[in-house]
């Protein structure tokens, strides 16, 4: 609607020049076409750290990504999700164009360059269009997710020519083609492009070659490998039992880690812990490398529950088992053995908490606690917020606009020493009451646990009263109260509905309700363990069917 | 030939420029045949626009002056910005509209603020500009964070955002780096490379017709996005091969220092003026003319203290002598002069008969009338600078009840950007604000 408020276009007069920097679209009427309602493909902006493991996939770990994404979005709780409504800005793709260059010219320097040229150029100074063909049709394909086209590697190749001519250096030449694949829409979006559905007259799914992206990225969150690419070239990926046999290759390879961290990384945000800031007059233990380690030791303990054989995912909010480093150690005030070799480059033990230590499961680890508190204080409205929105897929209002502190103006008022009695009299106002009843509950029996994750039984020297209750389970501290969330059925029901969304890149659809409702039933009858709905997912039809995602008309113009 | 009529015919140029929007920057081809005319008085130096959006307001009753119009004395909260106050505009009495719609505090406002539109659909104004005075420079905008993040208020609409550049060490690198041209070098040679880029660009957009009739209305909306994005990297490479026209003022820094991210007070004042004369630096050069800042919004708080800023608009009782909030008038104040120091780094570059500062003009903005309760109404607004003149300055303008969004049009109409009308709904306008025109 806003362009119709601009002025009159007058400038047609202006003549050429001017027309041809306008875009085709912002010219061409509105498509309306028969077809208007099919679904069509969909696109996704490769995430930060999708980005990340696609280069130390391709081109090795060693490679220095150096420059800076553009922030990824979270809607609907995952970044996976936002990622399919974001696009580059013009500053983003400055970013992305840099990064491309230097990340090339590292892949090709003559230290790397062996470890990626298929073929040596006849001469180091000259172009070679054979050699660079060959390189670059086995590189762009693993950027693209699939292969080249034929007028694609033409134009690849013409261009590293042309560089190579003006360079005077075959590589140069080649670093600044395959910058440009890097900053091609095909590597910065996940393209997924759809097909007629034979099984569904009318509906569509995904094709074959957009099947084994999302598989690839869902289960090991990376680009496809090559036997999977030929199964989709072959057309195995249409087949149940084809499917079946990539789905359960991908399951038993220890990749497939790669791929539920970066699932729980991004349904517990703990991307988060890159901006966690502490005071450090009050936090003078916390750091940067704390927050690294903090989500480390938050991601192994979950791996070591998930992926153990029959792994219970429930027992992420129970389990006494968990890894330190030395710097993680001082905070939790547990002694670090150091039983490998010194100077041995992993410096990650596991440990386990005693049976009547105050702290288990992930809620009572450094990651949870830090990045759910404010810079200086607790905050048991944060801490329970998140579980009810991150664990339990449950959205809690914001606080009314006008709403009046007044009670809770002073905190070193002597008779409000703690957070339990400050939000107590908050609450006595009927409008943040409703609210803060079903937050505060949670969070204030973690209030053992100050804002930087250590361990306490008072607060300004008032004892601290843990007790509470979620869906009429009575809980008395932290440890009840993971217990109460590992036994409540909206936490198992939320991960399904999370993993889903993640797979799919989009929240599932009206229509796909009842599918997401037998894969809740299936997840606790295969006791909740994650590989297997994984496996329930990556094998169902529906998750490569294509829904008819409502068109939002509105923000169209 | 008068000055005035040159100013005149600067404008004229400037809107004509502006309609095309993309393709022809007319204000660039006008400057550049009268440049050595008007380089004596500072005409031919380009306008620049800058936004500084400061969230939680200012503290109520401490801010507005007494008198009204020219002359003005700045209240209480606003005297640390005194300096500036001839060329400073204060506005008092606008208000945000929501027109029953849900108050999503902090962000409703902050929306309507800076896009016009309740829910910030549509680009931001500093974008609007961009598009109008920023298109024939290597960077169209700078977005900079002050605190660490990489959130910013810039955008060309709601799926792209510009985002900002939390190291001034890494903006150091972007703009003075190796493919920075000294507009003023004797000698000029455009990089065989730079061709060889454009080169290998040039593949990727012709496949775009066949990449986006595979994806729905909605995601090719994204992928015009991107390659807009494109076709502005090619025009920026184009222009590099061309000899920049010199820029007396133009020097290149000394190597920065990196910024302190974090939300404490002090930090913050300390990266904002490493910034500020990073940009004025880049503005002197003219490798942008249009930036973006915003400050306050992450929790703003002094070292050592639990309280962030906007914890304490809640949870401060108000002083019962003093009638207001201490420490949220201390955090208002503190932010005022992160402002300051931040102009004072804009003004300490000479240009022409002035400084960078009196070629450009800031617009602030804040997103609440009293944080405190989230008020809607009397929201503060200032602008520094007059753009080279393109504004008067030294004002109070009182608009009681009128939409936040008439400063914003009638700094984008005087910037050359062809809009008639402004925001939506009760926040839409047409009214320019005359009174601030030169």
């Amino acid at each position: 609607m806003k362009t119709l408020r601009r002025l009159r276009p007058v400038w047609w007069v202006l003549g050429a020049a001017a027309v041809m920097g306008l875009s085709a679209s912002s010219m061409a009427a509105p498509a309306v076409t028969s077809s208007a309602d099919a679904p069509r493909g969909k696109v996704h902006r490769l995430t930060s750290t999708q980005y990340a493991a696609v280069i130390a996939d391709l081109f090795g770990a060693n490679i220095n990504i150096g420059g800076r994404f553009e922030p990824d979005q979270r809607v609907d709780g995952l970044i996976a999700v936002g990622s399919g409504q974001v696009s580059v800005s013009s500053a983003g793709l400055d970013q992305y164009d840099s990064m491309a260059r230097s990340i090339a010219s590292q892949v090709l320097a003559p230290e790397n360059r062996k470890a990626v040229m298929p073929c040596a150029p006849a001469s180091d100074k000259s172009p070679d269009d054979a050699c660079a063909a060959k390189f670059l049709a086995k590189t762009g394909a693993a950027l693209f997710r699939r292969p080249l086209t034929e007028a694609e590697l033409k134009a690849q190749v013409l261009a590293a020519n042309a560089a190579g001519v003006t360079a005077g250096d075959f590589y140069a030449g080649l670093a600044l083609s395959l910058s440009s694949l890097m900053v091609a829409p095909e590597f910065l979006f996940r393209v997924e492009e759809v097909e007629p559905d034979p099984a569904v007259p009318g509906g569509f799914r995904l094709n074959a070659m957009s099947k084994a992206q999302r598989l690839s990225f869902f289960l090991w969150n990376a680009v496809p490998d090559r036997e999977l690419i030929v199964a989709a070239q072959k057309g195995e990926l249409n087949t149940a039992k084809g499917l079946a046999k990539q789905v359960d290759r991908m399951l038993a390879s220890p990749r497939l880690e790669e791929g539920v961290r970066a699932f729980f990384d991004d349904m517990l945000r703990l991307d988060g812990m890159d901006s966690v800031v502490k005071d450090a007059t009050i936090f003078p233990k916390f750091d940067a490398q704390i927050a690294t380690e903090a989500r480390e030791q938050t991601l192994r303990t979950i791996m070591s529950v998930v992926l153990a054989p029959k792994g219970d995912y429930r027992d992420i909010f129970s389990t006494k088992k968990t890894f330190m480093t030395p710097k993680l150690a001082s905070i939790y005030k547990v002694p670090f053995s150091n039983d490998v070799p010194i100077g041995a480059p992993d410096s990650w033990q596991p440990y386990e908490f005693a049976a009547n230590d105050p702290r288990a499961g992930i809620l009572m680890q450094t990651a949870f606690l830090t990045m759910n508190s404010h810079p200086g204080r607790t905050s048991a409205t944060l801490r329970g917020k998140a579980l009810r929105e991150v664990m339990m897929c449950q959205i809690v209002p914001p606080p009314p606009a006008n709403v009046e502190f007044k009670i809770v103006q002073d905190t070193s008022n002597p008779n409000y020493k703690t957070a339990r009695a400050r939000l107590t009299a908050h609450s006595q106002s009927p409008a943040c009451a409703g609210c803060h009843k079903i937050i505060d509950p949670m969070g204030l029996a973690l209030e053992n646990f100050d804002g930087g994750g250590a361990y306490r039984t008072n607060e300004n020297g008032a004892a601290l009263d843990t007790t509470g209750e979620l869906d009429r389970v009575k809980f008395t501290n932290g440890a009840e109260l993971g217990k109460a969330l590992h036994d409540n059925p909206a936490v198992s029901n939320c991960l399904v509905q999370r993993l889903s969304a993640y797979g799919l890149g989009q929240t599932p659809a009206k229509e796909q309700g009842e599918w997401v409702a037998r894969l809740k039933e299936s997840f606790a009858k295969d006791g909740h363990n994650i590989p297997a709905l994984m496996r329930r997912l990556a094998t169902s039809p529906e998750f490569y069917r294509a829904v008819g995602a409502a068109e939002n008309t509105t923000s169209a113009h | 030939m008068s000055t005035k009529l040159d100013r005149r015919m600067v404008l004229r140029g400037t809107l004509a420029g502006g309609v095309v929007s993309v393709g022809l920057p007319m204000l660039e081809c006008f400057l550049n045949s009268n440049g050595t005319a008007l380089a004596a008085t500072g005409a031919a130096l380009p306008v620049r626009f800058g936004s500084w959006f400061q969230h939680l307001g200012l503290n109520p009753g401490m801010w507005v002056p007494d008198k009204i119009g020219a002359g003005y004395q700045h209240n209480t909260q606003l005297k640390v910005l005194d300096e500036f106050r001839d060329r400073t505009n204060l506005f008092s009495g606008l208000k945000f509209s929501l027109d029953g719609r849900p108050h999503e505090t902090h962000t409703s406002s902050v929306q309507i603020a800076t896009t016009g539109i309740y829910g910030g659909g549509g680009p931001s104004l500093d974008s609007s500009i961009a598009d109008v005075i920023g298109q024939r420079n290597r960077f169209r905008s700078l977005e900079v964070s002050l605190y660490g993040s990489r959130r910013s208020l810039s955008r060309r609409s709601a799926t792209s955002i510009n985002p900002a550049e939390p190291s001034p060490v890494a903006l150091y690198t972007r703009i003075f780096g190796q493919e920075f041209q000294d507009p003023n070098a004797a000698d000029f040679k455009p990089d065989p490379m730079v061709m060889a880029r454009q080169s290998v660009l040039s593949p990727i957009a012709d496949r775009r017709q066949d990449l986006e009739k595979k994806v729905s209305a909605s995601d090719k909306r994204l992928l015009d996005e991107y390659f807009t994005g494109l076709r502005e990297m090619e025009q920026k490479l184009a222009q590099s091969l061309e000899k920049p026209a010199p820029m007396p003022s133009c020097s290149v820094p000394g190597q920065v220092k990196e910024a302190k991210p974090g939300t404490v007070i002090d930090d913050v004042e300390t990266n904002t003026i490493v910034f500020g004369k990073l940009l004025a630096y880049a503005m002197a050069c003219d490798q942008t003319r249009v930036f973006n800042a915003e400050v306050g919004s992450q929790g703003l708080r002094h070292a050592g203290s639990t309280f962030t800023w906007h914890t304490a608009t809640h949870e401060e009782a108000t002083d019962e002598k003093l009638g207001y909030q201490k420490e949220v008038y201390a955090f208002v104040t503190g932010a005022n002069k992160i402002f300051a120091a931040f102009l004072r780094s804009l003004d300490s570059m000479k240009e022409g008969p002035g400084s960078v500062l009196d070629r450009t003009i800031v617009l602030w903005q804040t997103d609440h009338g009293d944080a405190r309760n989230h008020s809607l109404e009397n929201v503060p607004l200032l602008t520094v600078g007059s753009a080279g003149g393109r504004f008067k300055t030294g004002m109070h303008l009182s608009l009681p009840g009128d939409p936040y969004a008439r400063v914003s049009l009638t700094v984008q109409q005087a910037m050359g950007v062809p809009i008639s009308t402004w925001g939506d709904r009760s926040n839409q306008t047409s009214k320019t604000i005359t009174e601030m025109l030169a």
